[in-house]
């Protein structure tokens, strides 16, 4: 192991490195420290100044109440979940089946296939903009969730097939020659062999995805505009505008929209890691 | 004369075309739908942007061709030079991530009682929207009361306004966007120095390598892949950099914090005009600069796949 293990070094090390783990740690989250202690003070200690004494009095309960009853972020979170849990069931089925023809297949074109999709999940944005735009605008999808769904599940099924073709092709082949010998057709080997096998990378790609279509804010700004459709990346800055100077509004509204994605990284913690690390080890 | 043949009249159920053909069609069926959306959202659009930006067009009325002229207007537009310096600073500030992440991750490859919990913490920004993110660090650097100037203010120093002043606007946002990228680095790191040979750093430490030797010699030749990684996962998110920008400064003051994915949505879409040709040249000037990198990238995995 390297660096040396902390067991194996002198006792003062080990003393000055246990003390430096929460040292660092809330240095590094200091940013995110700071708003979660906004999101609790009444908003007095604003207008007094007192920004980084301690709060006058415990108003968290309030303050988050209030984003929930005062300004339409539930409905901004809701719509954050209607793009999201649609977009991730997409991009499983769609890629699922992508993952498995370029995984399982051999034929000509099939690298070329390949590198399409993974060219395509590079490339930036904005060469897409104006063309998705219209084009959604076209379907009559302008402002809509349907509409920011489905360029979603297009979009990341670059993404993702990249994730389930590697992951197919480190599945043993054996498996696939052994069912084609019994005679199974090819649509039940995808259903009954394979697909069982890819759950976990399934999951851990369902988390993935999650975290980026919630966090998602250039497309939400591009495809929609009112809270009917906005998700909650794009409607904060509407609840920014309502709040105005009101930080401990603002503080308490960041965390709420910033929440669910977190919620998932700790429940799908296994996951969500072994999703985003492939092939960082060979 | 022939004798005619006489038809089985039982032949054997002839098989379908499909069945026939079966291991042949069905990667195309499987392929079938995942191609068409994503040639529908990605693949045309991209071509349909490359022949926009020849024209002019307001988004509504009828567009007008006008060939290399938006090309040739990108040559003397000052905003343009701006956002695509800044462009070069966020590619070259941006990697910073990388070396950052390796030493967290370096810091926290221990087993002491409760470490997971600290790699999920130091872990944390990346979970976190950029919209947040941006929020936070907009208050970070407030002048009037952001947590950066209370601290330069107990050392006597300060107050500086950060994303106020057009020569540091562009370096903040960059120390905001490494916030997350370094948490994204560190992971890979770690996943990578758990698969890292016991027995090279045993080999290596017999031989006498310690510390900085051992890393440079021993351990980063085996953490190549997740470098490999950090590095494509960095570039790509330099050039995407929106959602901080947008959030932060909205490209000010002055627009000395533009970068081209920004000016360029400013251009198309906001109150600065609909001009979609124009903003399709800067597309295709972003898209040509990631086809250098998309293209050294499919390169490596191409040798990568030859090499199995």
């Amino acid at each position: 192991m390297f660096p040396t293990p902390i067991e194996k070094t002198s006792r003062s090390w080990q003393i000055t490195y246990q003390s430096l783990l929460p040292l660092a740690l809330i240095m590094w989250l200091l940013p995110l420290i700071a708003v979660a202690i906004f999101s609790i003070k009444p908003a007095a200690d604003f207008t007094t100044g007192n920004y980084w004494g301690a709060p006058t009095s415990f108003e968290g309960i309030t303050n988050y109440m209030a984003v929930f009853t005062q300004s339409d972020m539930p409905r901004y979170l809701m719509n954050s979940f209607l793009i999201t849990v649609p977009t991730v069931l997409g991009c499983i089925i769609l890629s699922s089946m992508t993952g498995f023809a370029l995984g399982v297949y051999k034929f000509r074109s099939n690298l070329l296939i390949f590198f399409m999709f993974v060219a395509g999940n590079f490339v930036p944005f904005q060469i897409l903009m104006i063309p998705v735009r219209d084009l959604t605008l076209q379907m009559g999808l302008y402002d809509t969730k349907m509409g920011l769904v489905l360029f979603h599940i297009a979009f990341q099924t670059g993404f993702c097939t990249l994730f389930m073709r590697n992951f197919i092709r480190a599945l043993p082949f054996e498996l696939i020659e052994a069912a084609r010998v019994e005679g199974i057709a090819e649509w039940r080997i995808y259903w009954f062999v394979v697909l069982p096998l890819m759950k976990p990378a399934l999951a851990a790609m369902a988390v993935l995805v999650f975290t980026f279509i919630w966090n998602d804010y250039f497309w939400a700004v591009v495809l929609t505009q009112g809270p009917e459709a906005q998700p909650v990346t794009a409607g904060i800055t509407s609840f920014n505008a309502q709040f105005g100077v009101a930080y401990h509004m603002l503080s308490a509204g960041s965390i709420v929209a910033a929440l669910p994605p977190v919620a998932m990284f700790f429940l799908m913690q296994k996951h969500f890691i072994a999703g985003l690390t492939l092939g960082a080890v060979k | 004369m022939t004798v005619a043949t006489v038809p089985d009249m039982n032949p054997p159920r002839r098989k379908s075309f499909y069945k026939r053909n079966e291991i042949a069609l069905t990667p195309w069926l499987f392929l079938t739908p995942g191609i068409l959306f994503f040639a529908v959202y990605v693949i045309i659009p991209i071509f349909q942007s490359f022949n926009l930006s020849l024209y002019a067009w307001d988004g509504l009325g009828e567009a007008r061709y006008v060939g290399m002229a938006n090309y040739q207007e990108l040559m003397t537009d000052r905003a343009f030079e701006v956002s695509l310096w800044n462009n070069v600073k966020w590619l070259a500030f941006y990697l910073l991530a990388i070396p950052a992440g390796l030493f967290i991750a370096l810091f926290l490859n221990q087993t002491v009682v409760g470490i997971r919990l600290y790699k999920s913490l130091f872990f944390f920004p990346f979970v976190i929207s950029q919209v947040v993110v941006g929020l936070v660090f907009a208050w970070f650097y407030n002048p009037s009361f952001g947590l950066l100037n209370t601290a330069l203010g107990w050392i006597g120093l300060g107050p500086i306004n950060v994303l106020g002043d057009p020569t540091m606007v562009t370096y903040g946002i960059i120390a905001a966007g490494l916030w997350p990228q370094t948490a994204y680095c560190m992971i890979l790191y770690l996943t990578g120095l758990n698969a890292v040979d016991p027995e090279q750093i045993e080999a290596g430490r017999l031989d006498g390598a310690k510390g900085f030797r051992m890393l440079w010699h021993i351990i980063l030749p085996q953490l190549k892949p997740a470098t490999f990684i950090c590095f494509v996962v960095t570039i790509i998110g330099a050039l995407r950099s929106f959602d901080l920008i947008s959030i932060m400064t909205n490209g000010g003051p002055f627009g000395s914090s533009r970068v081209l994915s920004f000016y360029m949505f400013e251009k198309a879409l906001s109150e600065y005009g609909f001009r979609m040709g124009y903003g399709a040249a800067i597309a295709v000037v972003l898209f040509l600069i990631m086809l250098v990198f998309i293209a050294y990238f499919l390169w490596s995995m191409f040798r990568e796949e030859r090499g199995h």
